[in-house]
């Protein structure tokens, strides 16, 4: 492959335009004659909303009205989407709490829209949205996971006389308890799997106009196609075609911007409803109030091991935490996103887990960079290091005896998911090998001598990857044979821009910086897009590309021969020239003369542009997979932990860009580490959320990370055409695991097996006390 | 943020005559901290009287065996400070550990002791130097100047114009930096000054104190052993979410005791 194609490092196209303030944002789009939207939120998380009071905003300068959620429901606006289904064994329903886009008689969160002041300047409506007095009749609130879940704590939703929504189970316990009990080791753990809050570096932002009929409206999503969809049916009583949703450049998505936010309802109703255009910018304090969170569950599970350490049965008990609505994934999350790959790349045969989830006076959470699959591989990788210690075996050799050979693929695990591919061993040779595994112990006596604790450990992982089961590209070439690919897949820092002009290159030989991508509007965008979410993009819209250009190839070809006048079955084609014995003509010089109808063969249509709507089994996936390998130091003193280093072995398949694959590494590592050591979400026992800006909630920064060493353990996907597997998430669930089993390594002398993530200074000292305390009794 | 009027005074005199004209008026100096509270709406001043255009209050110069460093000197020119490195290497090593690169050149020593944040890095600076702050109006010791949180010594009216360090023999300042904000969950300073040793914490209390029982052991015998078993009782400490007041104490004496290692 030539220096642009597919595998080659190439540096990213988009970065001199983002980086030079090139980029278009949604705050850069002002409509003129526009108004500015504010919200009034909750600053309770649980209370009836006796009245509203709009009349002193209303007469404040500049605004020019202000909306509660009655006017909303009055004209006819529904509710939020909840897209999942789920029954317990019994076959009865999840309950499924219907989310209004502006709330009206009750707030369940802090942070919660209560009504929306329009004002001419953003001040103004910021100035006037204090004046609107609501008065609350408070009620307990219920703000931690555990408690959410017990009978003792008050419920959010009456009608439902619980706070669980449902009590999913994948078959009955007792079935696999018969196998459990041969066990000859059974060991247990219960831990948690953090809240945290993603904030993406650009706050979320909204601009809406309405005009002939239709409405416009720019926002920062991830594929604007299904926020369309909602918009037109829930909120605008309109087909879909009348609703324009467009994201030019986003700053950020991790799965939580993919999706319909009230605001965006509000800001679209708002527009029509006064006949000017409405903008919304938020600010980072509504992002950590108003954006989903993610993560936040409570496991206890069990694991049971044969007298060789291989495991007999596996039980676990999911709590999640979802907030105070079914937010449009979250309950999917535990089950169907990360759940069933909890036995992750492990030859599990029997497998029980049972979740339930929760509805709290918190902010929902849905789906974020990895979406259930972190919190399964974790969960996983802090059994096996228990059953490390229950049977004596080392922490790799307990991992070795029990991960999925490579001639037992493709494995189709007990949960019915089929593994293609991968080298589960070769990951974690190659990622100890390059850790130094066998010389670690030197140099945790190095560390000892300057009183410090060092500790190394490691995390396998797979996560399946895919999302939504249909895409749709184009491509188009123009008369002088440049072109430009019209994308459903969307980049929001992915850098597609990049990859999708390689693989142009590589299936059709047009040059690089002859490659345009459109992305990000409903109405140019292909009608079956969806966007880019859950790891799919290079699968889905790469495959959708290579079929497209295929396609391209095919018509070209009938052109080709009738202008060099040969049959179409002697004309081939290779690196962007077609030739028949010895004649040739270029790609280009077909594209321009497909234009003129009087070059084309009966029956071809004017045009080099061709699409392709790819579709596979909504239960196909692929399964990227790896072991990463930290090293970190731990002061006893301080409690305080320092990275040393990082090994990431990933299999992401084939590599289409090794440099923009690292970098999807690089940002799923420092949220898995985030995750783990600094990213702590304290809902205080009023509901208040106390770590709601960044001086009290800690963002990974640069210097918390040591050097990541990203390496690829490349074995091709079987089950597409490119042979890639996803990457954007693997970086997000290997580094929590291994995180923790390094620092717990290092601490093994005191006897401390596990503390629950992140792993701040205090927690870690506080630990360290308990556990000489206890060695002393 | 609210509207407010502006002012950009050329002289001492002139911002102090402004500030007694607007009963809710507001000194600005980086406006590192007054600004976000007014984009949040927690203030909302009807003047502000930035500072920014006052000559002689910003930079750094000897003055016998005192270095003075205006109000308006920012962080970044602390920490690199010829001099400041030469005198008070542990004071230009304190305005470095200071937030972030962005924060050191906009933040200044004055309006960070003005602010008096309990998790301020100064505080310890100025008072474990032993520092006189003078104002417009008077000086001020450093022992004096920290009231409590968020609350200083300074009158309506009274403008901090600079800091006057005495030359110590040796200093050295030690942090625990917050897991989010980068502020000091603790921070210790240790100096051995002309008028005895001083051990100064922040970031522990409400705020700034003196360690006067390892001052005193120190004074006989400088060394780790002799503040080993010297703790700060934690019942006075703060204590949140991030850090309790018992691993507070805790790291107090860790962190005196590693200052003194340093020496
Ligand atoms: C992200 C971030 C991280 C930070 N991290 C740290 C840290 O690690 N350690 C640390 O110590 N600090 C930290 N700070 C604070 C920073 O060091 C600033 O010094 C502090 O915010 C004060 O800012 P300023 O000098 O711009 O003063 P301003 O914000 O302009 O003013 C602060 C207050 O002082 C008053 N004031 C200003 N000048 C005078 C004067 N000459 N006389 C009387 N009153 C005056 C003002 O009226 C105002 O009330 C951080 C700040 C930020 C934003």
């Amino acid at each position: 492959m030539g220096q642009f194609g597919i595998g080659q490092p190439v540096r990213r196209k988009e970065d001199v335009r983002l980086l030079t303030g090139k980029g278009l944002y949604t705050d850069d789009v002002n409509f003129d004659g526009q108004v500015w939207a504010a919200f009034v939120r909750s600053p309770q998380a649980h209370a009836k909303i006796l009245s509203i009071e709009t009349s002193a905003a209303k007469s404040a300068p500049g605004v020019v009205a202000v909306f509660t959620g009655s006017d909303l429901k009055a004209d006819g606006v529904g509710t939020l989407i909840t897209d999942v289904e789920f029954k317990d064994l019994a076959g009865k329903d999840m309950f499924r709490p219907k989310r209004d886009f502006m709330t009206i008689d009750r707030v369940r969160f802090v942070g919660e829209m209560v009504a929306v002041v329009l004002a001419e300047t953003q001040a103004q409506a910021k100035s006037a949205a204090e004046l609107v007095m609501v008065d609350y009749d408070a009620l307990p609130p219920v703000g931690s996971t555990a408690f959410a879940a017990s009978p003792d704590s008050p419920v959010i939703w009456e009608e439902h006389g619980s706070n669980v929504g449902v009590h999913w189970e994948n078959r009955p316990e007792a079935e696999i308890e018969v196998q459990m009990a041969k066990a000859k080791t059974r060991v247990i753990i219960d831990i948690v799997n953090n809240r945290v809050v993603p904030n993406p570096m650009e706050p979320r932002c909204a601009v809406a106009k309405w005009e002939d009929g239709e409405l416009t409206i720019y926002a920062p999503t991830q594929g604007g196609r299904r926020i369309q969809q909602g918009l037109a049916k829930t909120v605008m009583n309109l087909p879909a075609d009348k609703v324009r949703v467009i994201s030019a450049d986003v700053g950020g998505g991790f799965g939580i911007r993919g999706k319909l936010y009230p605001e965006l309802g509000v800001v679209s109703w708002a527009t029509r409803k006064i006949g000017r255009p409405v903008k919304w910018r938020g600010d980072r304090s509504e992002t950590f109030v108003s954006d989903y969170h993610g993560r936040d569950q409570i496991n206890h599970a069990e694991l049971g091991l044969d007298a060789n350490g291989r495991v007999v049965a596996l039980k676990v008990w999911t709590i999640v935490n979802c907030g105070a609505y079914f937010a449009e994934n979250g309950p999917r999350l535990p089950i169907n996103g990360g759940g069933r790959i909890i036995p992750g790349v492990y030859d599990i045969e029997n497998f029980y887990f049972s979740v339930k989830p929760v509805l709290s006076n918190t902010v929902p959470t849905d789906t974020y960079r990895g979406a259930g699959r972190p919190e399964a591989n974790f969960l996983m990788e802090r059994l096996m290091d228990a059953a490390a210690d229950a049977t004596g075996l080392a922490r790799d050799e307990i991992r070795r005896r029990n991960v999925i050979k490579q001639d037992q693929m493709p494995y189709r695990t007990q949960m019915g998911m089929l593994i293609d591919s991968g080298d589960f061993i070769g990951n974690m040779d190659m990622a100890m090998k390059a850790a130094d595994w066998t010389g670690f112990e030197a140099r945790r006596a190095e560390s000892a001598k300057r009183g410090k604790l060092r500790g190394i450990g490691l995390s396998n992982f797979v996560e399946p990857s895919g999302g939504r089961p249909t895409e749709e590209m184009r491509i188009a070439i123009s008369p002088d044979g440049k072109a430009t690919v019209y994308a459903g897949t969307h980049s929001h820092g992915q850098g597609h821009e990049t990859v999708w002009a390689q693989l142009l290159n590589s299936f059709l030989g047009i040059p690089f910086e002859n490659v345009t991508l459109v992305q990000g509007d409903t109405k140019i965008m292909p009608k079956e897009s969806a966007g880019t979410f859950g790891s799919r993009s290079s699968w889905m819209g790469g495959v959708g590309l290579q079929r497209s250009a295929k396609r391209i190839v095919e018509k070209g070809t009938k052109i080709a021969a009738n202008l060099m006048q040969a049959e179409p079955e002697k004309v081939s084609f290779d690196a962007g020239v077609f030739r028949a014995g010895t004649s040739s003509v270029t790609l280009a010089e077909v594209a321009k003369a497909s234009y003129e109808p009087k070059n084309l063969p009966d029956g071809v249509e004017p045009g080099l542009d061709e699409s392709y709507f790819l579709k596979r089994d909504p239960e196909e996936f692929n399964y990227p997979n790896g072991t990463h390998v930290i090293e970190v130091e731990v002061d006893p003193d301080l409690g305080k932990i320092e990275m040393l280093n990082y090994i990431a072995v990933d299999d992401c398949g084939k590599v289409l860009n090794p440099f923009i694959v690292h970098g999807q590494v690089y940002g799923g590592v420092a949220q898995g580490i985030g995750q783990a050591m600094t990213e702590m979400t304290v809902y205080d026992d009023e509901g208040q959320l106390v770590t709601g800006s960044f001086m009290d909630y800690g963002m990974p920064r640069a210097h918390h990370l040591s050097m990541i060493d990203a390496l690829f353990n490349e074995v091709p996907c079987k089950t597409n055409d490119l042979g890639v597997k996803g990457a954007g998430e693997a970086g997000a669930c290997g580094a929590p695991g291994a995180f923790v089993s390094a620092v717990c390594d290092a601490l093994k002398d005191f006897g401390i097996r596990h503390i629950d993530m992140p792993m701040t200074p205090d927690r870690v000292w506080n630990t360290i006390q308990k556990a000489k305390a206890a060695k002393k009794a | 943020m609210e509207n407010f009027g502006y002012h950009t005074p050329t002289s001492v005199a002139d911002a102090a005559k402004l500030l007694d004209a607007n009963e809710d008026a507001k000194l600005m100096s980086g406006g590192m901290t007054l600004l976000p509270t007014l984009k949040q709406r927690l203030a909302a001043p009807s003047d502000l009287i930035d500072l920014a255009k006052v000559p002689d209050i910003k930079g750094v110069c000897r003055d016998g065996d005192e270095v003075v460093i205006g109000a308006m000197t920012t962080h970044a020119e602390v920490h690199e400070n010829a001099l400041v490195r030469e005198l008070i290497p542990g004071l230009a090593s304190l305005a470095g550990q200071i937030g972030d690169p962005a924060v050191r050149h906009r933040g200044t020593i004055g309006g960070s002791c003005a602010n008096a944040d309990p998790a301020a890095d100064y505080p310890a600076g100025t008072v474990g130097l032993g520092a006189t702050f003078v104002t417009n109006k008077r000086k001020i010791a450093a022992d004096d100047f920290f009231v409590s949180l968020f609350e200083t010594a300074l009158e309506p009216g009274e403008i901090v114009v600079g800091v006057r360090f005495p030359i110590p023999v040796w200093s050295h300042y030690q942090k625990l930096r917050h897991p989010a904000s980068g502020y000091a969950v603790v921070g210790v300073f240790v100096a051995q000054t002309k008028a005895g040793v001083r051990v100064a914490v922040t970031g522990a209390g409400p705020s700034a104190f003196r360690m006067s029982a390892m001052e005193e052991a120190l004074a006989k015998n400088f060394s780790v052993k002799a503040i080993e078993g010297i703790t700060v009782d934690a019942d006075d400490l703060n204590n949140d979410i991030h850090a309790s007041a018992a691993y507070r104490a805790h790291v107090v004496t860790v962190l005196a005791k590693r200052a003194v290692a340093a020496r």
